[in-house]
Parts: structure tokens; sequence; C-alpha cells
């Protein structure tokens, strides 16, 4: 058993990221992030931690000297929300391009306008299509141990990891963690890492089969992250069961998708109609990307999706599942930091339950439009 | 030689004459943003480069080489870290290029200035000299260039100078003399252009040496925190602008006014670097 901790989910991550001992970290402030860089700053200060710490002067140049830094064969570690990912999002693109291992966590913000510091998903959905592995915890000893695992599966598969934890709601509040007796391997050098020796160049330009390839390439290793990040998973004191935990699905009928922090509060509202003999259970969705298609599959029920970010008038998660899934129904709610509570799960799920709710739902709870 | 014979340069490019400097350098490895030297370096899997070289997205250049200088020095290795910026890389990635240097960055950045974005097709840049024609300022630029390296030493680094792909030698001694030094150290280079700006490729060296006679370019250097002229600006007369000028096909428009205009503009310059050299 490791030391237990009372943690934020900030300071979780940035507990772990100290065990992961990277050579470079640079940020740039950003609420509700801001706690995750100014621990480690201090870390770095104070000698707990032997990295460079670089004070750069935006999110854009934050993930750049990272990129620099994981190209020579260093362990690279940032941190963001909302307007700093879409700032650095070139970046991003080119992290993963470059099939490069890193770790980012991401405090998830509503993104303007209007302007909003607070709590939802719709600025981490836009790595969804650059090549990133995005997980999203429910809690501050999740944020923890994602955080640690992250490092691993990236290095395995020489692709970026995004953290996802919920600003304010999880970056903000403590939990006591456990932090985790763990050790990890050294990074391992790739054969594109560049040092005065190397001979050749790195990225050049490509045209037609040689950027079909590469991207093909990042595609597949995608896939291959699944089975590595659920070895992963086992290997710690507890397992959350890979890409997705099931929560109460053996014997539903009712099935919620979610993910987050709110999860939590949703699992309660689960626990409270099962006591009223309704046969309701969750897929609580661990990572975004690679996505958990054949767990999807495998549902058989009744499915609700319940989402913190929209593409056009559908949830995204909606419109991922829909994907896979016909007939399911959509809630879009819990925007700009929008608390709900088990109470309002309760309603939205009993709603679901009694075929009330319509495909898709912009869910206001009692709350004036 | 960093540069290999049969490289996609264009007849009399300036850039392919600088690249020779990157060889009087110990361990080099070079990094480079969209541009002409992207193109110049070759198509995957090819490399016409002998040295290490790292192609990053056009504003992310001075940050990306002190990820990768930081990087290496973690893992015990030496390397002279070169961001290889064109005018348009300094445009774009001007706030990152402060910061770098404000934290005094331990890299080199050399910029070979063109004087327009040239790769997109001569557009208007930041140091594109006053009245020249570009397509986005078919009439002339209104206005007046950016003085980079001077900002730059005014960050107080370690090492900055201007130099010229007409002048070799003296290009060459910096490049040494910055590779020598820790932390941000910058050389911006006079690359005259022959399409974009319209001479005949066999004039590029020609060129770049009126401009240094003319003092339309003019070569110091700031060291120890001290400014100095180079000699070879020094020993120039100052003679010869309006065939410096009318040799291009970008500025053979000026009218004797604007002529006098720019005289007097680079006089103000002289004086002032002068001024900064009693310092």
């Amino acid at each position: 058993m490791g030391q237990k901790k009372l943690l934020t989910g900030n300071h979780a991550i940035a507990e772990a990221v100290k065990i992961a001992k990277p050579d470079v970290i640079a940020a740039y402030p950003i609420t509700p992030q801001t706690p995750i860089v100014e621990k480690l700053a201090e870390m770095t200060e104070n000698g707990e931690l032997d990295a460079e710490f670089v004070r750069v002067e935006s999110e854009y140049a934050a993930l750049s000297v990272i990129l620099g830094a994981i190209s020579a064969g260093a362990r690279g570690f940032t941190a963001t929300s909302s307007q700093g990912l879409l700032y650095m999002y070139e970046v991003c693109w080119w992290v993963a391009g470059s099939r490069l291992p890193m770790v980012m966590a991401i405090a998830t913000r509503a993104i303007g306008a209007p302007w909003n510091i607070h709590g939802d998903h719709n600025d981490i959905i836009v790595l969804r299509d650059t090549g990133w592995i995005i997980g999203m915890v429910e809690n501050a000893q999740e944020a923890f141990d994602m955080t640690l695992q992250a490092f691993k599966v990236s290095e395995e598969v020489s692709l970026p990891f995004a953290v996802g934890l919920d600003g304010f709601q999880l970056t903000h509040t403590a939990e006591v963690v456990e932090i985790r007796d763990y050790e990890l391997p050294k990074r391992k050098l790739l054969p594109h890492t560049i040092e005065p020796s190397s001979k050749f160049a790195l990225n050049a330009v490509t045209s037609g089969i040689p950027k079909l390839k590469a991207r093909h390439e990042q595609a597949k290793d995608l896939e291959k992250a699944k089975e590595i990040i659920k070895e992963v998973d086992k290997e710690f004191p507890v397992s959350y069961g890979g890409l997705v935990e099931e929560y109460k699905l053996e014997d539903a009928d009712y099935i919620v998708v979610m993910m987050g922090g709110w999860c939590g509060d949703a699992k309660d509202a689960i626990d409270l109609l099962r006591k009223d003999g309704i046969q309701i259970g969750m897929l609580r969705l661990r990572f975004l990307r690679p996505f958990p298609t054949k767990e999807i599959e495998k549902l058989d029920g009744n499915i609700l999706v319940v989402d913190r970010s929209n593409s056009d008038y559908r949830g995204v998660l909606g419109l991922e599942v829909s994907a896979i899934k016909n007939g399911i129904k959509n809630v879009i709610t819990g925007f700009g930091g929008m608390e709900l509570d088990t109470q309002d799960f309760v309603k939205i799920f009993k709603k679901f339950v009694n075929n009330e709710i319509k495909d898709v739902e912009w869910w206001y709870g009692s709350a004036e439009r | 030689m960093v540069l290999l014979k049969g490289n996609a340069s264009c007849q009399g490019c300036p850039h392919s004459i600088a690249f020779k400097a990157l060889s009087y350098l110990e361990n080099p490895i070079v990094l480079m943003p969209a541009g002409c030297s992207t193109v110049i370096a070759g198509l995957h899997p090819n490399s016409s480069l002998e040295i290490p070289c790292v192609h990053v997205p056009f504003p992310a250049t001075p940050a990306v080489s002190y990820g990768l200088s930081t990087g290496l020095k973690k893992r015990g290795i030496k390397a002279n870290v070169v961001a290889w910026m064109g005018d348009g890389s300094v445009d774009i990635s001007y706030s990152l290029l402060t910061g770098s240097a404000l934290r005094n960055d331990d890299i080199i950045v050399i910029v070979v200035d063109n004087e327009a974005y040239m790769n997109t097709g001569v557009q208007s840049s930041g140091t594109t000299f006053w009245k020249a024609k570009t397509t986005t300022s078919p009439k002339g630029k209104r206005e007046e260039r950016r003085d980079v390296a001077l900002q730059m030493a005014l960050h107080r680094v370690p090492y900055v100078a201007t130099a010229s792909i007409g002048y070799m030698r003296d290009f060459i001694k910096k490049v040494k003399k910055a590779g020598k030094v820790e932390g941000f150290r910058f050389i911006h280079v006079h690359c005259p252009c022959p399409p974009g700006w319209g001479f005949e490729s066999s004039k590029t060296v020609e060129i770049a040496r009126k401009a240094i006679q003319c003092r339309a370019w003019i070569l110091w250097e700031y060291e120890n925190k001290k400014f100095r002229i180079s000699n070879i600006s020094k020993k120039a007369r100052g003679n010869g602008l309006k065939d410096y000028l009318l040799s291009q096909a970008r500025l053979r428009h000026l009218s004797d006014e604007d002529i006098e205009e720019i005289r007097r503009r680079i006089e103000e310059e002289w004086k002032l670097l002068e001024h900064l050299e009693k310092l």
C-alpha cells in the first residue's frame, strides 16, 4: 500500500508526474489547469523533481518546447485547458504525426465565446482526429493512476496521451489519493530520435502515398493501444476495466453511456433507481481515443448517451455511439460549469426509462431556458 | 559541405550559399519551419542536407529548437541547435522568438532573409524593403522594414550579428563565434533572391555586395554587451545606392525623391549604429 494523501485532482496529477520523472516540463498557466504546473514548478525549484521547467510565453510554445524535447529522446509533460488547447492545436497534430510519446493533462473547460472558465468537454473533443490517445477520468485517484499509466502506454505505442479531468469538479476538489509504489521503465530511444549523429531529416515533405501510409500506421497503432491500455491497467492495484468501466451492466435493460467526473453522481442515481427495481447500469467511457467500439457493440439494451459537448445539434459522444448502435437517445447538458446532482440524473434516467426522452434533448434541469 | 548537389534550390539561390556556413559548427542540428529551405532540404525519405534536420510547424522553430537543445542536454549530449528561419518565420513566430531571447535559450537562430515570402510566391513580409513591389504590395510596400537583429540585441543576449551571403568569410567568422558561445545567439543574413527581387540568377553575390557597399544592409555585431560595426561595412563608402535599387525589378519604379528618402533613412540607421558603438 502506498502513502495516502489528501489531494485535488490537479495535485494528484502533479504527484504522478513527479513519479514519472519527466526531463522537461513546459507550461503556460490557464484556469483550471494552473495548479498542476504551479505544483510542478515548486517541485523542480525545491529539488524534489529533477526536470527542466520551461516558463514559456504561450501554450503554442509550451507544446513546441516539448515537441523538441521528446524528439531528442527526453520525457516530456505539459498541461492545459480550453483556449490553451486550441492555441496549441497545430502542434498537437505535429506531436502525434511525429510518432513521439508524451503526456498532457487537460483540465476540461468550456471554450469561448461567450467567456466561460468552467467545466465541460468541448475542449478535449477537438483532439479526436489528431491521433492522440484521449482518456477521461472520474476522480482524483484515477487522475493519478491514469497519468502514470499514460507515460507507459504512450511510450509503448509512440503516440501522445492526453489525460482529461473535469475542470473544477475534479481539478479543485480534494480526495484521499493513494500514491502508488510504481516505477516507470526508462524512456526507450526510438529509431527517429534526433541526435547530432542522426543521418536523416525528420518530417520532411511527403506527397500522396507516404502521407497516407504515415496516417494509416498511426491509426493502426492507436488501435494497438487498446490492448496495451488494458494490460497496463491490470498492473495497478485497482483495475478500472481498460477502455471502459462497466457499472451494474450485467442485467441492465437500460444503459447510460457517459464519461468524466459526473459519472459518480450518475452512479448514485443508478443505485437509487435500482432500489425501485429498475434494471439500469452504466458504461463509463475511460477513453475517447482509441474509441471502445467493441465494448459498445456488445451492449444489449436501450442506450442513453449523456454528453457535455456538442457538434451540430448532437452530442459528440452521441454521434460516436450512434455510429455503432442504432436508436440511441442523447442528452446534452452540463455546459460551462452547469452542475448536475444525483437528483438531476434520477430525473433524466426516469424519463429515459419511461421513454419520454427525445432522440436528442438539450437538458436545462429546472432552470429557465 | 552541408548542402548536397542536386538539391531543389532555384538558380542563384542565396540560401544554398548560406547553408555552407553551417559546416563550421560543431555537432549541428538544424530545425526548419515552412519556407524555401523546406523544399531545398528535399522530399522524404531523401535529404539534401548532410546534417540532421527537423522540420517543424511554421511558428514553432525557436521553441522546438530550445526543447531539442534541452532534451539533448538532459541526456548529456552536446549539440549546436540551429533554428534556420526565413523572414516569414520571423513574422509568424515573433512572440516565440522574443520569448526564447528573454529566457536566453541555448540555441543559434539564423535568419536567412530574402525580404519577402518567397516560397509562397513573393508576398510582402516584415522585412520587405520600403516601396518594394510584391504580389501583396503591387504598388510598393508602404511600411518600413522590421529591424529584427537590433530588436534581438535589445534583449541583451550573448551574441547578435548581421551578415550577408555576399561576404561569406565574415558570415562564417560570425557563425564560428556564435558556435563557441552559450545561450541565445542570433545572426541575420541578407539573402538577395533572383526570382523574388527580379535580377539575373548569376548576380546574387554581386547584388548582395552592392547592398553592403551602399549601406542598404549594414554588417555589425553585438557581443559582450557591446555594439561594433563590422570592418566590411566601416570600409564601405555608402556609394551606389541608386544602382543597387534600380538593378532590382521590385524597386525599378522608384522616383528620385523615393531614392533620396531611402538615402536619408539609411543615414539615420548608420548614425544610430555609430551611436550604439560609442556606448
